[in-house]
């Protein structure tokens, strides 16, 4: 069985955000062919129809395409990639913000805390 | 609807197994009957599968009720098995094949293979995870409406976990059957289900889609189910 899910949150969503973010860093291709839904749910170990919610989610988010009688296929748009990957960011970074201002840090002391850290790393 | 119970209970004497249950199981679903040992799971497979019979009430299958010839239609899994030390693995299967008409021996193959059985195997020298998995083997090999699976994991190792798991997924018929499962190892089965239903000391406690737990309580199976059954002892 392949995949650990979090309990906070639904199964077919975390499949979502993991075909988002394989997408993000490249593994798949606008235009690639999705596994059909049996094969995907043998993949993660997951119930069929929670891959049916996903594909359908993807779908609504208009990451993939279904084309009848072919399967599921990543779109076809060459601003996908792009699009998801600053997505992903802003997701990222809004948490991080969040995170710091819960310990009280504002955001001034964030950005030099930020640029001193980076500055450390070089 | 695959199968129904209407109010049933099912009495040991004088000892309740099952109180007032009114369930119903759609094909093209997977459910986990979860509970202790001792909760009342596997007498509720056994009323569906027509091994046993209500006190009261009434089991249905396809809108007929359920009888002991209802094992045409229905596979179990038991914790037993009646396997014949001196078959062979290929022997046991091609058995079943003649015992069951709607049993699938070019599935049974498929399986066997997919497991990494040994079909010139005597049953007598396997394995309890490979007799485990040639239990499996068995059950879904038969085209059957209804797959009910009792304790299909226990006493087997994590590896064997997997293969079972991954065996089900690719060989349910989900156009037409429905799987039940009946366990109390909730984490092994949890993103297999589309529901869980909890049965404490032989009343059900609680019925769930598990997305939904998630979703709208943020909570895994395992944790409603241990808050449930906590009310249940506190009330």
């Amino acid at each position: 069985m392949g995949e650990d899910f979090q309990a906070s949150k639904p199964i077919y969503m975390q499949i979502v955000d993991k075909i988002t973010s394989e997408i993000v860093q490249g593994k798949r291709q606008t235009g690639d062919k999705l596994p059909s839904v049996r094969e995907m749910a043998v993949q993660m170990g997951v119930n069929p129809n929670t891959v049916q919610r996903t594909y359908a989610e993807l779908e609504r988010l208009n990451i993939v395409e279904t084309r009848r009688g072919q399967g599921t296929f990543v779109s076809d748009n060459k601003d996908l990639t792009e699009e998801l990957g600053r997505n992903m960011q802003d997701e990222i970074i809004q948490s991080f913000i969040q995170k710091m201002e819960e310990i009280g840090v504002d955001r001034k002391q964030l950005v030099a805390l930020l640029q001193q850290y980076l500055g450390e790393g070089q | 609807m695959a199968l129904v119970l209407e109010n049933v209970t099912k009495s040991f004497g004088k000892k309740k197994a099952l109180n007032n249950i009114n369930l119903s199981f759609e094909k093209g679903r997977i459910y986990g009957l979860l509970g202790p040992n001792g909760s009342g799971k596997s007498t509720m497979l056994k009323l569906m599968t027509g091994l046993t019979f209500p006190t009261i009430g009434t089991v249905t299958l396809n809108g007929h009720p359920v009888t002991r010839k209802s094992s045409e239609q229905v596979a179990y899994l038991t914790e037993l098995d009646m396997f014949y030390d001196v078959f062979t693995v290929e022997e046991t299967v091609n058995y079943m094949g003649s015992q069951f008409a709607d049993f699938n021996i070019e599935k049974a193959k498929e399986l066997l293979g997919e497991l990494n059985l040994d079909s010139t195997q005597k049953v007598k020298s396997l394995s309890k995870g490979n007799r485990g998995r040639l239990k499996l083997v068995t059950t879904l090999s038969r085209d059957t409406d209804a797959i009910l699976l009792d304790e299909p994991f226990s006493g087997l190792d994590p590896m064997v976990r997997d293969s079972i798991v991954n065996s089900l997924l690719k060989y349910i018929d989900f156009e037409n059957q429905v799987l039940i499962i009946a366990t109390h190892e909730i984490t092994e089965i949890e993103s297999l289900l589309d529901e869980a239903i909890a049965i404490h000391y032989g009343n059900v406690i609680g019925q769930e889609s598990v997305e939904t737990l998630r979703e709208e309580q943020g909570l895994s199976v395992l944790q409603w189910f241990k808050q449930i059954s906590r009310e249940q002892g506190e009330g």
